[in-house]
């Protein structure tokens, strides 16, 4: 290396071209797979703290256990979004404080598979996080709750949440008051998402028909898929001032 | 290679760039220099597509900006005084992760010359938080020289390093500029541009003040014409 002379062209002819949305994701995502793998950072902090909020509601709502039953779907949805707004900041702070952001803005990809990419990463987190939750919520309230009408509306929920979450990280990774600014940005902006949710959850707890919960799992889809497309359309400007 | 006219930069009310008119040709080695404030990051931000102009125009490579950004990117190298790179990976693992986002052709082989290159063979497989400043300045040059881009931008690189490292620096881009790239650095750092650029533009008030090639400069230094410009 002190020989001053560095060997920076190319030896072999490295073509390069312009890599197609689907491997630009896929490798954002194992990228962060793999980071999350050896720190283990992101998910310990959201499992630590949904467990936490989990067992201060339980010792907060020593109630009956009919009352206990209503609460259900509102104390199960408050966990994960307060769990999610730490794994969002975390995830896009990543990507800031070494200028890695940069990095992949620099890359010559279309910038909405940089938002793909987080925004997968980040539901996967998301999904790892419940699905060790849900069974610790199960035994600690003494309730079903691997009911196949309630994944379906957790999955639906996750997906709307992280679509328009990571959008708004991005955003808020960018101010230096980033770690108070998600949240005051999101939860207005994810309630549509989390209202039908917890109405949808709620019923399937309560054991209704499928067919009554169709109207929240409709509205749940339909703001999935505004989300999603919204930031699809304004992640580019987002990302670039 | 790059062409800038009439660029204007405004962030609200504020204008940082006024009016910039820039022009580098093939092989050129422009210093970018000013005091802070000039505005010099925020005009190599909008070189590297980082920022969009408010005004002007932009052609890198014969493409325009922000219009045909991503081929702009495709021939770009950009260093900074941030490495850019994933401290809970590897020096190989981020070079692969980089290798796949600018999907290069025979991947391991290009990793491995890089590696090489910077002399991080024996840490490939050690993770880039364990790296010294220097190791990981040594990854980033690595990594913004991995696609074998034709324009290479640096921003304030020397920001941080010791005597060490800004030497293993030098040599750096005397062999980018020895292999015929097009390089635009910013530094505070008149004696390393001195010895280092072919060109030296001041950047003043969100304008060039004075641009002067090394040959022009010869009849006094690059101190006594940076104070004329900014004086001016």
């Amino acid at each position: 290396m002190n020989n001053a002379t560095y060997r920076v062209k190319a030896t072999k002819k490295h073509s390069i071209a312009k890599p197609s949305f689907v491997r630009a994701v896929f490798a954002i995502v194992l990228k962060d797979l793999q980071a999350e793998y050896r720190s283990f950072e992101l998910i310990s902090a959201m499992l630590v703290f949904s467990l936490l909020v989990i067992i201060i509601f339980n010792f907060a709502l020593n109630l009956d256990i009919k009352t206990r039953e209503t609460v259900t779907a509102g104390v199960l949805w408050t966990t994960f979004a307060f769990a999610g707004t730490l794994g969002l900041n975390r995830s896009m702070a990543i990507e800031k404080d070494r200028g890695c952001l940069d990095g992949l803005l620099l890359a010559p990809v279309d910038r909405s598979a940089i938002y793909f990419g987080k925004a997968i990463s980040n539901l996967a987190f998301m999904l790892i996080v419940e699905a060790i939750v849900l069974p610790v919520y199960s035994l600690l309230y003494n309730r079903n709750l691997f009911q196949p009408g309630l994944l379906l509306v957790i999955l639906l929920g996750s997906i709307g949440y992280v679509g328009v979450g990571t959008l708004l990280a991005t955003m808020s990774v960018q101010t230096r008051t980033r770690d108070i600014l998600l949240s005051i940005l999101l939860f207005p902006v994810v309630l549509p998402v989390l209202l039908p949710a917890i109405i949808a959850s709620d019923g399937f707890l309560a054991g209704v028909e499928v067919a009554d919960s169709l109207f929240s799992i409709g509205l749940l889809v339909a703001y999935d898929l505004i989300f999603i497309a919204v930031a699809f359309m304004v992640f580019d400007s987002v990302v670039e001032e | 290679m790059i062409t800038v006219k009439k660029l204007v930069k405004r962030f609200g009310l504020k204008t940082v760039l006024r009016g910039v008119d820039f022009e580098v040709h093939p092989g050129e080695f422009v210093a970018l220099l000013g005091p802070n404030g000039a505005g010099k990051t925020t005009f190599l931000r909008i070189l590297a597509s980082l920022s969009r102009p408010s005004l002007g125009e932009v052609h890198i490579a014969g493409y325009q900006l922000p219009t045909q950004a991503a081929q702009v990117r495709a021939r770009l190298g950009v260093v900074s005084h941030l490495p850019l790179l994933y401290g809970d990976l590897t020096a190989e693992e981020n070079l692969r992760f980089y290798a796949r986002m600018y999907n290069i052709t025979h991947q391991e082989l290009r990793i491995s010359e890089i590696l090489e290159m910077v002399g991080l063979e024996a840490r490939r497989r050690d993770l880039v938080r364990t790296f010294s400043r220097v190791m990981q300045h040594r990854l980033a040059i690595g990594r913004a020289v991995l696609h074998d881009p034709d324009v290479m931008l640096f921003d304030e690189p020397y920001t941080g390093l010791d005597q060490d490292a800004s030497t293993m620096l030098d040599d750096v881009l005397r062999t980018v500029a020895a292999q015929g790239r097009t390089v635009v650095m910013t530094s505070h750092d008149l004696v390393r541009a001195e010895d280092l650029a072919t060109r030296f533009d001041i950047l003043s008030r969100g304008v060039i003040a004075a641009t002067a090639t090394r040959k022009q400069l010869k009849k006094s230094n690059l101190l006594t014409f940076y104070r004329e410009a900014l004086a001016g």
